[in-house]
């Protein structure tokens, strides 16, 4: 009872607090992934009243925005999306330029915050993203070791953590087959300085000397995790990280600052959680990961009154004044104007410092991430060579790029 | 009945019937003739934070739109996309046949194509777990049935449960327990005495282990059937073989399974069809990387960030096809006792 009373004061001290700041005069519907920071931002954006704001954040948002964005009149007015999602949305037409709303209500929006594709603001975004190394700080001392800045220091790490018997298999890594395995393939890939389409086409590029030192050095990983890693994905790898069953892994940093808040974290892991930048490989001076942001968009398919309403609903959710709160502020690597850096910060910070390259915003790169995922499986079992897996996944690729009308 | 009244009688099932049957079979055979235009593709600069601007590849909305609006369903392929890697890869798997030295290596190649790999394990699937969940669907009603009446209802909900459980419920949580560190899982460790041991990491286990899933949760679908049918029993026929001293095991061999036998054919046929369309389980296990099923070739096409709905359209197409071949052998016979009579 006590709890409901705090939960209706709650709502009725956030509406009168939103009722001030944000007033609209038409629907919005927000359609997004599901993590803390966006769970801020839907929050902010559901405080705007004089109309109805809904919003569906869910870890299958990519299930299903596009379907919800196609009708006439669309059911989302805005999608929350990141690198990779807004080429999808945009490969259909799916959202609206926003240069005139910037102009309108976009005050207190830093430069830097608006994506811009062809001269035109397409995405607000508001966060940044990488995975980057985080590490038990109290295993590495005890050892001697220092933390790892290549991938070659993290297999040495690893060995002489199992040699030592601390852990078994000390390393961890979203290696479910899908996208996770896709994805940790491609921060290789790009380590190795391998390029996923030839010059200007979109002819594939992976079956190349990258390609191979890529699926080299993952397979040589792979010794040393979690013998059901095919099964990992990023939840269940900061579960085996949070029990203390791994001390090394490449990890999302949106995930940073829960690392050791989540229930059930061993005290160990609390006190021994460090985090540093992403690590480079083979030599390499661009290290293996991606940058990534997130941001929301409009929907092309909307009234202008809905689009207009939408803004500034989404506007609401991405003020300034949120960075003022301690945990808002420790949940990402906000882009917003007065965002302070936290601890929790540093790793995506040391990737952008150190070059790292964005996610490829190219139209077939869907296509590509899904033949990856689907076709390494073989290779990391012990199936088949490296050669024969890149070529699979040349080939499945060139399948579907035909049929998508990318490839003659 | 009059044909009349036939008719009457049978319009609100069959409207529905082509409304939601036949139409999007229709609309599914079409979309898998069609493939989305050919994208037209122009340079353009990207700003994202944090990196500047970059020169990067885009579709050119306008000129798309132009084609789209022309050609609505996009263009036509015939029947290019049954033919290519994703599907039958007919180009690929006579390449395989006259490079091939042998019938390993043939059958290598021909399984490290998607479509074949998929049906690799479906086919197995299905041809497992059908009569194995026939015989213990069997065993179970028989051994319900032959319980003191007041332990009837109980046991039967108990046999029931596994068919109530969602799939999905039921596949995770058998999930978590084989997982290496789960009960099973820490149990199978200790058994191999080997602490690299595990289940999900192992093509041939994960296989059985779906085997044992597909089964466990069909069978009660079978025992209920056959439970129904023991009530209609002909008990003087069962008296008579006792009074001939027949043995439990010969009653239940002539006289009951002859009995059961058009039920066993309904099971049979149900359960066919789905079995070959397993999907929850892949899904449920996370097992795409050791089995995959034709329904989760569809399901992972329509669910990649880019949808290829053509692609996922004719993967339907060859279920359905699928689902009609194996049930052919059955319907035939149907047909024929039918005709007989």
């Amino acid at each position: 009872m006590l709890m409901k009373r705090v939960a209706f004061a709650s709502t009725i001290a956030l509406w009168a607090g939103g009722a001030l700041a944000c007033e609209i005069d038409a629907r919005v519907n927000i359609i997004g992934n599901e993590f803390p920071a966006i769970q801020t931002v839907g929050a902010g954006a559901t405080e705007c009243t004089g109309a109805e704001v809904k919003k569906n954040l869910t870890a299958d948002h990519k299930d299903i925005h596009v379907a919800g964005m196609q009708g006439d009149p669309a059911e989302y007015t805005s999608a929350i999306v990141a690198n990779s999602t807004l080429t999808i949305l945009m490969n259909d037409d799916l959202v609206r330029p926003l240069d005139d709303l910037v102009a309108k209500h976009g005050q207190g929006l830093q430069k830097s915050q608006l994506i811009t594709v062809d001269g035109k603001v397409m995405a607000v975004a508001f966060m940044a993203n990488a995975q980057h190394l985080m590490y038990r700080q109290d295993i590495l001392a005890e050892l001697g070791i220092e933390p790892p800045k290549t991938y070659e220091e993290m297999l040495a790490a690893a060995e002489i953590i199992r040699e030592k018997g601390v852990m078994q298999n000390p390393i961890g890594g979203a290696y479910a087959a899908g996208w996770n395995l896709a994805q940790e393939f491609n921060n290789m890939f790009i380590g190795y300085g391998g390029t996923f389409f030839k010059e200007g086409s979109a002819e594939p590029n992976v079956n190349s000397e990258a390609g191979v030192q890529t699926l080299n050095m993952m397979k040589a990983l792979t010794e040393y995790m979690n013998p059901d890693f095919l099964t990992h994905d990023s939840n269940a790898t900061n579960a085996e990280y949070r029990a203390g069953n791994i001390a090394l892994l490449n990890m999302w940093g949106s995930r940073a600052a829960t690392q050791t808040t989540a229930d059930g974290v061993t005290d160990e892991v609390k006190a021994g959680h460090a985090i540093a930048g992403p690590m480079t490989v083979g030599g390499g001076t661009i290290p293996a990961s991606t940058l990534w942001w997130d941001g929301w968009t409009v929907a092309k398919n909307i009234s202008d009154a809905e689009a207009e309403a939408t803004f500034i609903a989404m506007m609401n959710g991405i003020r300034p004044e949120l960075m003022q709160d301690a945990e808002v502020a420790s949940q990402a690597v906000w882009l917003i104007d007065g965002y302070e850096p936290t601890d929790a910060a540093i790793g995506v910070f040391d990737a952008a410092k150190a070059g790292t390259v964005p996610y490829p915003m190219v139209p077939y790169m869907g296509l590509m991430h899904g033949a990856i995922g689907n076709e390494l499986s073989d290779f990391l079992q012990g199936k088949e060579s490296a050669e024969q897996a890149l070529a699979d996944i040349e080939a499945a690729y060139v399948t579907a790029a035909k049929e998508k009308g990318f490839l003659k | 009945m009059k044909h009349r009244t036939f008719f009457w009688f049978f319009l609100p099932t069959g409207l529905a019937m082509l409304l939601f049957i036949a139409l999007p079979i229709v609309s599914v055979v079409i979309q898998s003739v069609f493939a989305p235009h050919e994208a037209v593709l122009k340079t353009v600069e990207n700003c994202t934070p944090l990196v500047g601007c970059t020169t990067e590849t885009t579709i050119d909305q306008d000129a798309t739109r132009a084609i789209r609006d022309a050609q609505p369903l996009g263009r036509f392929v015939g029947l290019d996309i049954y033919f290519d890697r994703a599907h039958l890869a007919v180009a690929e798997v006579s390449e395989a046949w006259a490079a091939s030295q042998s019938w390993g290596e043939f059958s290598s190649k021909l399984f490290n194509l998607p479509l074949y790999r998929a049906l690799a394990f479906t086919l197995t699937f299905t041809f497992i777990v059908t009569p194995l969940l026939i015989i213990f669907g069997l065993m179970i009603a028989l051994a319900v049935n032959s319980l003191h009446r007041h332990l009837k209802g109980f046991m039967i909900f108990f046999s029931l449960l596994p068919m109530i459980v969602t799939p999905l419920i039921g596949s995770l949580i058998l999930f978590w327990m084989v997982d290496s560190r789960g009960v099973i899982g820490s149990a199978l460790v200790a058994l191999a005495g080997d602490p690299n041991f595990s289940l999900k990491a192992s093509t041939g286990l994960t296989w059985v282990m779906l085997i044992v899933y597909g089964v466990w949760h069909s069978a009660p679908f079978a025992f209920v059937v056959f439970y129904a049918g023991l009530q209609t029993l002909p008990k003087d026929q069962l008296e008579a073989a006792q009074i001939d001293g027949a043995s439990r095991w010969q009653q239940t061999k002539y006289v009951i399974i002859p009995h059961l036998m058009p039920l066993v054919t309904f099971v049979a046929l149900i359960q066919l069809m789905d079995n070959f369309r397993v999907f929850e389980p892949v899904v449920g296990f996370n097992a795409s990387a050791h089995a995959t099923s034709l329904s989760w070739i569809i399901f992972n096409d329509l669910g990649g960030e880019t949808r290829q709905l053509s692609a996922a359209s004719a993967t339907s197409v060859l279920t359905i096809l699928g689902v009609a071949i194996l049930l052919s052998p059955v319907l035939v016979r149907t047909w024929r006792d039918f005709k007989g009579k």
